[in-house]
């Protein structure tokens, strides 16, 4: 099967080596990955700040990108959100029929990493190894908007030696909010340390998400405290084929 | 015509008043605890209702039907209520909402009133007009009594003296009620409150009380306690002046039985609260003989035009969703600098008051969508908040100060870069470069800007050298085949 | 009489210039697909219910018949060593017990029915899954300050009138909507003090339920 690959903005810029994951998971499994280099931004960012008349072009960008292609994998559940939520309110603004047709035509070929693999693909081992202690933070979009429900989990239990854990009120939000964490860092970094404390409580080696937007605010915590636990997104454990010493 | 939303001109931005906030340990533990007591509580009485969900889709949609034809019911319960006996009154704002009691009051050679409980004569400051018209209230909430006593502002929807532990509160009590050996047993506390609020009930001949619901079916009102001091006041005084939002009105009779098994839960954690009254007009020999209502707009009509900003009068004040919000659990309720705080003041207060105060409220949240998922009438929180920024934005831009602010530019920028793949990738290439300023032991460090809100509590790793494209353009060059030709 | 009908006016045309033209009049379809009948036996219905009461600490007392109805309230007045109770004039004399001050309320003043410490009269409903009585006022209910000076209220269900959901008792008691209603779940309790619930604030602290009739 081929897939498109709509990296994330964040991802591509910040986080190379999640679509790095992401393609040796999905070619181990036999697919063809295709990247068009034309993609740049979902426009969460600007819309979720309020800029909603500076999004629109950004989303007619990504429709355009990927209008031919037959599926797309995101590993990003908020950039997944912010398409199922305000896709089609933003075409349906611009008072544009055709581009709100093609909206409506490719959302349901968007997925989110996990659900392209359990819920498309059908798998949930994927010949993985990883053999340390993981707690799993679910982050909001992924739980709220997307109903991502235990899939990450069923991925991460199918992983060879990987000793999962829970985190104590793991659906509190830790913070990011996207321009949240700079306009309230404040608030931010307190909602931050909670989190942070409910996974060092764990006493977890490494913390995963979905979402590496989740994943450089707690890593940006934990570092400043010295911690050694470590930060991966779900791509990179699953593409992972350590074996234990 | 002046809409007043509480103290709301006066109120610091949220950023800086949650510095205040968070510096403030007991507060913060406070907060704490009583949230999570009563959201655990509200879990598992949610987990036990198996038509929980069909409760919310019905409230919803009775709370959107009955705002589509609010002009209809409010005719309907003006004439059942005046039919019964009643006298309806209406108000445009703050200020006539107040005239009204005031006038109410002196008519009948009042100079004192007893209170129940009711958020918008908060709204409304109607305690400051009426210690202005000479007249004295007196809150029999124990909370909101509390809160009186220690000349300090409500914190919270359902428990506003949630930030004050038991030895603030005798201290509070020691001095106001001269009981200068109250120990701080909650139940002393109680019982001193007991004592002290019986006597008012018993002599204050005029109450004012707000309403849960007024139902246009019976032109009745309804009152949702624990306490019992609702109950003194809406009964045992000669007049009752209720002071009701227009929102408020729900159609029949039979649609108490839905928001009746909603609110209790989502407020309490409750299968039911202790008290709920509903009086209809005046009856004879039972109860005040003179009963008024004012029906308050102060600013409500405005949010009607959009069907989004309408469904923020579903609200049925029941406080889950600061309950639920991590925002809220860290800051308490006086960082929004309105009597309406957490979600549902993030929306509500900057909408009452047509954005012109409460700015920054919309921003106040990371968008978690936990009070979504809690709201037994189903609004949609963050969908709102995400709308009301859209405006606040087009408002900047007009201005020389918003068109030019960091954020401003920096969004205009992103958009630019965005919109072609040679201007992304040329910028990715300058952040490479340009991050070279702040690398410090393999990490960014003190941002300037903006972006110094992220570094002042969390470090940030560097760019990578490589981005994924490049990796891929790099991948892509050492394939042999011509089928993984890069697209165009 | 209504003060200021231009304040009427213009917030009635404010609405209708905020809500869509094209809204029609006919009452629009709510899904009303949450439960309004109860699927327990009756029994366990009433079970649900002594359990509920249970939880707030009321005191119990069943009787079969109404002939059983003094001895019961003899008893309950006796458990808590109160020598008079209030009651409304229309109140059944033969379920009164001997023995009592029994004061009616004849439009009493608030000083004296405060000085009273019990109260006895029957109630309209009840749910149980919520353990909730329904108080129509007036009649053998009595007006709404009798049920709320006195510390102990001694309230009369038929169990005939027990339901089991919300819904159901409301439809029961929608005949007498227009009166005053007072529906009790408990004794009246605050949490205002470091979420540490108290009973007994305002209103009775003390309830006594005697269950009477057929199921």
């Amino acid at each position: 099967m081929q897939i498109a690959l709509f990296v994330a903005c964040y991802n591509d810029t910040l986080f190379p080596q999640t679509g790095i994951a992401v393609t040796n998971v999905l070619e181990r499994l036999g697919h063809t990955v295709t990247f068009p280099l034309q993609q740049t931004c979902c426009g969460q960012m600007h819309y979720n700040t309020g800029f909603h008349r500076e999004a629109a072009p950004i989303v007619r960008r990504f429709v355009q990108t990927f209008a031919n292609e037959e599926v797309v994998c995101v590993p990003s559940s908020s950039c997944v959100a912010m398409m199922r939520e305000h896709y089609e309110m933003i075409a349906e603004a611009e008072n544009d029929p055709a581009f709100l047709a093609d909206v409506r035509a490719l959302l349901p070929r968007i997925f989110e990493l996990s659900e392209l693999l359990v819920n498309y693909l059908g798998v949930e081992d994927v010949g993985a190894s990883f053999p340390h202690s993981v707690a799993y933070h679910p982050s909001c979009h992924s739980v709220r908007v997307l109903h991502l429900g235990d899939k990450p989990i069923r991925l991460l239990h199918a992983v060879n030696g990987l000793k999962l854990i829970d985190i104590p009120n793991k659906e509190q939000c830790c913070g990011f909010g996207g321009t949240f964490a700079v306009k309230n860092p404040d608030v931010s970094g307190a909602m931050l340390a909670e989190k942070q404390a409910n996974i060092l409580s764990t006493g977890a080696e490494v913390v995963t998400a979905v979402d590496n937007s989740c994943l450089m605010h707690i890593y940006g915590g934990l570092h400043r405290a010295s911690s050694q636990v470590r930060t991966l997104h779900l791509a990179e454990i699953l593409a992972s084929q350590e074996r234990a010493q | 015509m002046s809409i007043r939303v509480g103290k709301t001109s006066k109120a610091p931005d949220f950023p800086i008043a949650a510095v205040t906030a968070l510096e403030n340990a007991q507060l913060r533990q406070n907060v704490h605890h009583a949230t999570e007591v009563i959201r655990n509580k509200r879990a598992l009485r949610v987990r036990e209702t198996a038509d929980w969900q069909e409760l919310r889709n019905a409230a919803h949609d009775i709370k959107q039907h009955t705002l589509k034809h609010l002009d209809h019911y409010l005719i309907e319960f003006e004439r059942n209520c005046q039919q019964a006996g009643g006298t309806v009154h209406w108000a445009r704002d703050a200020d006539e909402a107040n005239a009204i009691a005031i006038g109410l009051i002196q008519q009948y050679g009042g100079e004192e009133v007893i209170k129940v409980k009711t958020m918008t004569s908060d709204e409304v400051q109607m305690n400051v007009a009426l210690e202005k018209a000479g007249i004295t209230p007196h809150e029999t909430d124990l909370a909101d009594m509390i809160v009186q006593l220690g000349e300090d502002e409500p914190s919270h929807i359902v428990v506003p003296a949630l930030h004050k532990n038991r030895f603030e509160i005798r201290d509070i009590f020691r001095k106001k009620m001269s009981l200068p050996h109250l120990t701080a047993e909650p139940e002393a506390l109680a019982g001193a409150a007991r004592q002290y609020l019986r006597e008012r009930f018993m002599r204050v001949k005029i109450g004012i009380s707000g309403a849960n619901f007024a139902i246009a079916e019976t032109g009745s009102v309804c009152v949702v306690e624990s306490e019992g001091n609702g109950r003194m006041c809406v009964t045992l005084p000669d007049v009752l002046i209720t002071l009701v939002g227009i929102e408020k009105i729900i159609p029949t009779f039979q649609d108490l039985e839905v928001f009746l098994q909603l609110l209790p839960r989502s407020a309490t954690g409750e299968r039911m609260n202790p008290y709920n009254s509903l009086w209809t007009g005046v009856r004879k020999g039972d109860g005040p003989q003179a009963f008024h209502v004012i029906l308050l707009d102060n600013g409500r009509t405005k949010l009607m035009h959009s069907e989004m900003e309408r469904e923020t009068l579903d609200c049925i004040r029941c406080g889950a969703c600061l309950n639920a919000c991590p925002v809220y659990r860290e800051t308490g309720g006086h960082a929004y600098g309105s009597i309406y705080s957490g979600p549902i003041g993030a929306i509500l207060s900057p909408q009452l008051n047509s954005l012109q105060y409460s700015r920054t409220l919309p921003f106040a949240s990371s968008l978690c969508g936990a009070c979504y998922e809690v709201c037994p009438v189903k609004i949609n929180i963050p969908e709102i908040l995400i709308h009301l920024r859209g405006r606040v934005v087009r408002d900047d831009q007009k201005t020389i100060s918003g068109t030019f602010s960091q954020m401003n530019l920096a969004m205009k920028g992103a958009a630019l870069v965005f919109g072609s793949r040679r201007r992304y990738e040329a910028a990715q290439r300058l952040g490479r470069m340009g991050q070279k300023l702040f690398e410090k032991n393999g990490q960014l460090e003190h941002l300037p800007g903006m972006a110094g809100g992220w570094t002042r509590f969390r470090d940030l790793r560097p760019l990578p050298k490589q981005a994924f494209r490049d990796w891929w353009k790099a991948r892509e060059a050492a394939r042999p085949s011509p089928e993984s030709e890069p697209r165009p | 009489m209504s003060a200021s009908p231009s304040a009427r006016e213009e917030i009635l045309s404010r609405i209708r210039a905020a809500v869509p033209a094209d809204r029609s009049d006919e009452p629009e379809n709510i899904t009303r697909t949450y439960q309004r009948i109860g699927s327990l036996r009756r029994e366990t219905c009433l079970d649900l219910l002594l359990d509920r009461l249970a939880d707030y600490e009321s005191e119990i007392l069943h009787v079969a018949e109404e002939s059983g109805l003094p001895a019961a309230i003899a008893q309950a007045l006796n458990n808590a060593h109160e020598h008079s109770v209030l009651v409304d004039p229309s109140f059944p004399a033969a379920w009164l017990p001997q023995g009592f001050d029994i004061v009616p309320d004849n439009n009493l003043s608030i000083h004296a029915m405060n000085g009273i410490p019990a109260v006895v009269t029957t109630c309209e409903a009840a749910s149980a899954s919520t353990g909730t009585i329904y108080l129509v006022h007036g009649g053998p209910q009595g007006r709404r300050a009798i049920t709320l000076l006195p510390d102990h209220h001694i309230c009369l269900l038929n169990r005939s009138h027990v339901y089991e959901l919300v819904p159901e008792a409301l439809a029961a008691i929608a005949s007498h909507s227009s009166e005053p209603i007072t529906t009790i779940s408990g004794p009246s309790a605050t949490s205002d003090i470091e979420m540490t619930r108290i009973r007994g604030v305002h209103g009775p602290r003390h309830l006594t339920v005697i269950l009477y009739g057929r199921i």
